[in-house]
């Protein structure tokens, strides 16, 4: 990736904002509040780039994932695909758009309808897009992206349930190909299959984006699948981005303290590095999205939370070092060594917290 | 029958042969288990790996006596200090659950009852194994509350299990299990269900209390890395059988077992060299073969030969402890002259 700078972005996003209301009442919805799932998100994806986002459950990936094809509806900001402005189209143009903006969702099995076969999968999305005359023509086309991820013709008239986990995978790939897209968001592609089979659709997704030279959106949890395949990760916590770095530097140097705890907490299959590495233990719970820590929205359980400006100022993303960004005051100051990690006491974070609408009292024992 | 169960010679636990068959009508029995043996000795991590459907965790509800009492064959040994598990009457297996041996399970959520406060649920295992009146076992609890991280606890002892958040009910488990001080303990994916930083919260915190009260850890997972950073010897497991035993560093220094090597080769690592193709295993876990028509594994093995389809591998077992089940391992030489050939 050298000359970043001239190229056009194929995917620009800028300060997305994604609120879901929270609603109370039986005859009339009063909004009560917003859960923030993504709040302020910029982020740049280059043609032929994998752009990797990691972040624990409820940073709110996904919903940037889903947002970015307007799956979810958008509250702020703006989403520029190829230099179109995504968040104004409607209709007509807007699916026109999705054509090229692909999706490859987690669980296999969920996503594909069980009583379509195969080649009725595939198919419905080349009749909804009007791609290909008759029925021989898009045959045709299934059957050759049937032979680019690897699947035998004869599954067109199989049912997903008489596939394994891998090869349902590999169905829900070739549906988001057959379209012939630029873009694929893949949203936890291989966090629902076997270790042994993960490899299998990893290579897969690397063959094609060699062959076909496609861009990918990577959305996963686990920080040692988005590092092998991603050019550029984004590291995400509670709904905004808190680091952003080419894959390799960002796992020599994460200058985060979010960053370097969650790759300090990621197990390595190798006693010797596990013996020896040192673990930065985060205390407590992620909180509750609709109810962020003021400021920096790490310094509730951050072990380098310093008492000026992180519980008051909420850091921006800064550009550090050359293509890495990162949103914390003392970054510098972390990375050199000035400031040492201190003990952070756990703060309690309930499943209902920052939900107006439940009163926290006790419950009285029932007996 | 009142048990004795008493420091004996030997490992703690002794798993020979266990083999568990689930029976529905109609339809072909399904051997889950097919011949698993290993042993624990007390004060040990013991690490039982494989991917799903392998019968790791079928294992372990067998040990514990939790499988369904119908439609179920179970076969084999399991000798806890010199009981036999398997054949214990129910009533002195319920005496042993949970005071000598005790589980924590992957879903926290399904594991706790959700009518009743987590206080309770603790308190309850006090009760029942260590003769404690309600208010001794209450103010221990909140004690062992405290003792597995959970901030508040006198607070928390009243609050269900909905109010508690996915690590810190894991963590509340993780008390119960540990009330009685078992001697041992069997951790069934206990962090499957959690995120990376609660897994390694978690983890860290089950590696101090086995060290604490000394209690042997099995630990059941499908994450090599969970593996390698806690173990003291590892089983790995494939299609219901343990296909290679080794001490942990030498395990993950030079695995024999191909399907040991294939694992290792196809996960991506965080530490590793970027770029380079993973090296799958091909094939699924569906391809099996039945272990006494040979190899379960040879249909996806990539160093099979005529001879892996004659009948079940033996159990080659090296002076160092490890064991595998092979007849075309991964090492740098031959065979090595002392290593014993043992019967199927």
């Amino acid at each position: 990736m050298t000359d970043e700078a001239q190229r056009q972005p194929l995917l620009q996003v800028r300060d997305l904002k994604v609120h879901f209301p929270i609603k109370r009442g039986i005859i009339f919805d009063r909004v009560v509040g917003h859960v923030r799932a993504v709040d302020g998100v910029d982020l740049t994806i280059y043609p032929g780039q994998t752009y990797g986002l990691v972040g624990e459950s409820g940073c709110g990936k996904s919903t940037l994932g889903r947002a970015v094809l307007r799956l979810n509806p958008i509250t702020a900001g703006s989403v520029t695909f190829d230099g179109v402005e995504l968040t104004q189209l409607e209709g007509e143009p807007l699916r026109a758009m999705r054509r090229r903006m692909q999706m490859i969702f987690q669980d296999p099995l969920s996503s594909l309808d069980p009583r379509q076969n195969v080649e009725s999968i595939l198919t419905e999305g080349l009749a909804t897009h009007g791609i290909g005359a008759d029925r021989a023509e898009r045959r045709e086309i299934i059957s050759e992206t049937l032979d680019k991820v690897g699947l035998p013709r004869w599954a067109l008239s199989r049912y997903p349930h008489e596939f394994s986990g891998g090869q349902r995978q590999r169905i829900g790939i070739a549906r988001a190909l057959a379209l012939g897209p630029d873009l694929i968001i893949a949203d936890e592609p291989v966090s629902a299959l076997d270790v042994s089979i993960q490899a299998q659709v990893i290579n897969l997704l690397e063959e094609l984006q060699d062959s076909l030279g496609l861009t990918y959106l990577v959305i996963a949890h686990d920080l040692a699948v988005v590092r092998h395949i991603s050019d550029v990760v984004g590291v995400m916590y509670l709904g905004a981005l808190v680091e952003e770095a080419p894959s390799d530097d960002l796992y020599a140097e994460p200058l985060h303290p979010y960053t370097r705890s969650l790759m300090s907490a990621v197990p390595v299959p190798d006693p010797e590095v596990e013996d020896r590495r040192e673990r930065i233990l985060l205390s407590g719970d992620l909180p509750s999205p609709a109810n962020p820590p003021t400021g920096c929205r790490f310094h509730t359980r951050c072990p380098w939370a310093q008492p000026q400006r992180c519980a008051t100022e909420r850091p921006e993303l800064i550009e550090l070092r050359p293509g890495h960004r990162v949103a914390c005051h003392w970054a510098l100051e972390i990375a050199d060594g000035r400031l040492q990690p201190h003990e952070v006491s756990s703060e309690l974070v309930r499943p209902t917290d920052g939900d107006p609408g439940v009163p926290d009292v006790q419950p009285t024992p029932l007996r | 029958m009142e048990l004795t169960v008493s420091p004996t010679e030997g490992p703690l636990l002794a798993v020979s042969d266990l083999s568990v068959e689930f029976h529905r009508k109609g339809q072909r029995p399904v051997r889950a288990v097919d011949g698993v043996s290993f042993t624990v000795d007390a004060g040990e991590v013991v690490g039982l790996v494989g991917e799903s459907g392998c019968g790791k965790s079928v294992t372990a509800l067998a040990i514990t006596g939790l499988l369904p009492q119908r439609g179920v064959r179970v076969g084999g040994q399991a000798r806890f200090a010199g009981t036999d598990l398997l054949t214990l009457d129910r009533r002195s297996r319920r005496d042993l659950r949970g005071r000598e041996i005790a589980m924590v399970f992957q879903d926290p959520i399904s594991s706790l009852n959700p009518v009743v406060p987590v206080g309770v649920q603790v308190a309850e295992v006090l009760t029942r194994h260590r003769n404690m009146t309600r208010r001794q076992a209450r103010s221990t609890a909140a004690e062992l509350l405290d003792r597995v991280g959970i901030p508040d606890p006198q607070r928390r002892l009243k609050e269900y299990p909905h109010q508690l958040s996915g690590g810190m009910r894991q963590r509340a488990l993780i008390a119960m299990a540990v009330a009685c001080q078992p001697r041992l303990l069997i951790a069934d994916e206990p962090t499957t269900a959690l995120d990376v930083t609660i897994q390694a919260q978690i983890l860290e915190l089950l590696k101090e209390l086995v060290q604490e009260i000394g209690t042997a850890l099995i630990m059941i997972t499908h994450d090599l890395g969970i593996v390698a950073g806690m173990c003291d010897r590892v089983n790995v497991l494939y299609a219901g059988r343990v296909v290679e035993t080794a001490d942990r560093r030498a395990l993950f220094a030079h695995p024999h077992h191909p399907y040991t090597v294939g694992l290792l080769r196809s996960i991506p690592r965080l530490d590793g060299a970027r770029g380079e193709r993973l090296t799958p295993i091909p094939g699924s876990v569906r391809d099996l073969l039945p272990w006494q028509e040979g190899c379960a594994y040879a249909p996806r093995c990539t160093r099979r030969s005529e001879e892996c389809l004659d009948g079940l591998p033996a159990l080659v077992e090296e002076p160092d402890g490890r064991a595998y089940r092979c007849i075309h391992p991964e090492r740098a030489g031959g065979p090595t002259r002392d290593t014993v050939r043992v019967g199927a």
